[in-house]
């Protein structure tokens, strides 16, 4: 029998006087993602069309660096944030949920940080 | 974890059906959530034929006309039968709304008539508000202050602060929103849903209110506020025509607001 109040019940831990940095973050990093999608298309026809070197050099250019690191930490933060909201709608167990929005952030800072050691290899050893 | 079948004992089964009397021409069929805690049974649908030249045009004088003719056992909650009480909130056609402000002739066929969903169900079309009234008073919904009140006047408002409320005074409680909302479905137990966050900026908005701050700290919270995805079932269902999303997303605002001035 569980004799605590529908009011305690509903009060609980209180609140947690946090989230609306996370939230503000996802529109932030999909607003930068709109331009940087676009630059991204020209980046991918590219790398399918154009030969090695030339894709090279102009990878290497200033704006274009720019552009690359950019999408990459917009993306891999949007997408970690993202999930992380989808896992806490629809996982209640305590456990499991925090096990998996770790798996989620450290997977994608993981594959954040292999794609910019990925992008300066290229640029640095061609 | 999210549920996306019924749980055994809720599978509903097909019920007793009631024809409408002999010589009746023009008849409609309304079928009925049934179920009876005193029971062991499953949940049923029960069918009843009514005579609409007899009938008023409110779902809700349907359900009535089967209570008082028919089958006098159908167990509904209803008061003001004008649509400011917010008693007869019910599923009616897969849509939440209130049977006392619904015309029948605003469905084409047949009426499906379902209490609201995702609520632990007391009896047929009465499901349990325990949970949701406790909401509602964990934002405490009342006007907070320091300054006392003026000795002899009421606290003053401005009529451009006073059209501020204009949106949101109307909402009723009814749940039609909240129990439309499937993330209010997964997580209804951290989750406010959209009809207590509406209250919640009612009094946010309150120009007389002096405790703006401490109610955005208590709101601020990722299950609390932040469950609201902008899935707009609130906005779509409400049966009043308020905009329980907006209020959300005006929540939303004033919290980014204090952090980035």
């Amino acid at each position: 029998m569980d004799y605590r109040s529908p009011l305690a019940k509903v009060r609980g831990l209180g609140s947690a006087k946090s989230g609306t940095s996370h939230w503000w973050m996802q529109r932030v990093t999909a607003v930068a993602l709109i331009p940087l999608s676009f630059w991204l298309i020209i980046f991918l026809d590219l790398s399918v069309h154009a030969p090695y070197q030339e894709m090279i050099a102009w990878l290497a250019s200033p704006l274009n660096t720019l552009g690359m690191v950019a999408w990459i930490l917009a993306v891999f933060y949007h997408s970690a944030l993202g999930l992380q909201v989808v896992i806490e709608d629809y996982i209640a167990a305590e456990g499991i949920k925090i096990i998996a929005v770790w798996t989620v952030n450290l997977s994608f800072l993981l594959l954040a940080l292999a794609a910019l050691i990925a992008v300066f290899r290229i640029l640095l050893i061609g | 974890m999210a549920e996306f079948t019924l749980p055994k004992n809720s599978v509903l089964t097909e019920g007793k059906s009631f024809k409408a009397p002999t010589g009746t021409k023009n008849t409609r069929r309304f079928e009925v959530y049934r179920w009876d805690p005193d029971t062991n049974e499953n949940p049923r649908i029960d069918s009843y034929e009514l005579d609409m030249d007899t009938c008023g045009p409110m779902v809700l004088d349907a359900i009535l006309k089967i209570k008082n003719e028919i089958d006098s056992t159908l167990t509904f909650r209803r008061s003001c039968r004008e649509g400011v009480c917010g008693s007869c909130a019910m599923t009616v056609n897969g849509k939440n709304t209130l049977a006392c402000i619904k015309a029948i002739d605003s469905y084409p066929d047949t009426i499906k008539i379902f209490p609201l969903p995702h609520l632990s169900v007391v009896k047929d079309l009465v499901p349990d508000m325990t949970h949701f009234y406790a909401q509602y008073a964990s934002i405490k919904p009342w006007i907070e202050t320091q300054t006392p009140a003026p000795a002899d006047t009421e606290r003053l408002q401005s009529k451009e602060d006073r059209e501020k409320l204009d949106g949101l005074y109307e909402c009723v409680m009814c749940a039609c929103c909240s129990t439309s909302c499937p993330s209010y479905w997964w997580n209804g137990d951290r989750y406010l849903g959209p009809a207590v966050l509406l209250q919640a900026y009612r009094w946010l908005v309150d120009s007389r209110d002096e405790n703006t701050g401490e109610r955005l700290d208590e709101l601020e919270d990722p299950f609390k506020l932040y469950r609201c995805h902008t899935i707009m079932n609130c906005t779509d269902t409400c049966p009043k025509g308020l905009n329980p999303a907006k209020a959300i997303a005006e929540t939303k605002k004033l919290l980014v607001q204090r952090k980035l001035g």
